[in-house]
């Protein structure tokens, strides 16, 4: 093993501790703000969006994706598309009655 | 006839197989956790009334349950460097503390679920119990088939260590990825179920 290797994953654990701070903060901030008891369009919006930044700093840090190569981003980037269809749909149905009344 | 890949990466995609493997797994995971999810969105859109998630959950038990599967990830990406440091010893104790880990997240679990059991509260009794068991029911499984590799790879599945320490810690990898898509899953489970 050579040093310069050596000094890589100890950049590497340094930036898992990092996070690992970063997302039992956020844990607990979760959590605080639903004892708020706000209204429930604001609640959902804070709630998902703390929520988005802990799985992003899952996915970048732990799952490595913020180094990973082009086509694994690339079928990911297809899987949201195909991810955010799906989320919409129950929107599309309270929509303007296209599909129910 | 030896598995191509596991080490040398294809030189059209730029991966081991296990690698582009796993992250399709991920993704058709992501479509099906994504279908419950739209599940949920459009059952309690579409109910008169729909109760906070505290009113019925216990959420200091599933703030603890969320720092341990936390936790867990961190031991489990630390198991995978350990190996890259050529420490087994320190893996060993890594991959165990993340097996440990999700253990302790299935013993909450069996506890809560039981208290509501006892209480009556059932699949069947609502809506929103009938979505929060069909999630987490969902989960606790993904949380058991994880321990289940892990616990292979830190037993008799480490014997691969000596003959070709890449392709065991690709191997670790590998399960370290479905192991943080569990954790991050629950990420939004837990404000979704408990606090909204």
């Amino acid at each position: 093993m050579t040093n310069d290797h050596a000094a890589e994953i100890d950049k590497h654990v340094r930036i898992y501790i990092t996070v690992f701070v970063a997302l039992m903060v956020l844990t607990i901030v979760t959590v605080a703000v639903s004892r708020l008891h706000l209204p429930v369009h604001v609640a959902v919006s804070v709630a998902l969006l703390v929520a988005t930044i802990k799985g992003s700093l899952v996915a970048c840090y732990f799952m490595h994706l913020i180094s990973e190569k082009r086509l694994i981003l690339a079928v990911l980037a297809l899987t949201a598309v195909f991810f955010v269809a799906l989320l919409a749909l129950p929107a599309v149905t309270h929509s303007n009655g296209f599909w129910i009344h | 006839m030896d598995i191509p890949y596991t080490v040398a990466v294809r030189r059209d995609t730029g991966l081991t197989n296990g690698k582009i493997g796993i992250w399709l797994f991920l993704a058709s995971e992501v479509m099906l956790f994504g279908a419950l999810f739209a599940s949920y969105i459009l059952i309690r859109t579409g109910a008169p009334s729909w109760p906070r998630g505290d009113t019925i959950l216990n959420v200091p038990l599933a703030t603890f349950n969320t720092m341990v599967l936390i936790s867990s990830s961190v031991t489990m990406v630390m198991a995978w460097a350990s190996l890259m440091r050529h420490r087994l010893g320190t893996f060993r104790l890594y991959m165990g503390a993340t097996i440990l880990l999700g253990f302790v997240f299935l013993v909450v679990k069996y506890f809560e679920y039981s208290h509501k059991f006892h209480d009556g509260l059932l699949p069947h009794t609502n809506n929103f119990l009938a979505i929060y068991f069909t999630l987490t029911g969902l989960h606790m499984l993904h949380v058991a088939g994880g321990m289940a590799v892990n616990a292979y790879l830190l037993g008799p599945g480490s014997k691969l260590w000596k003959t070709n320490p890449e392709w065991f810690t690709n191997r670790v990898e590998n399960s370290g990825l479905f192991w943080h898509f569990v954790d991050l899953v629950w990420i939004f489970l837990f404000p979704t179920l408990y606090l909204l």
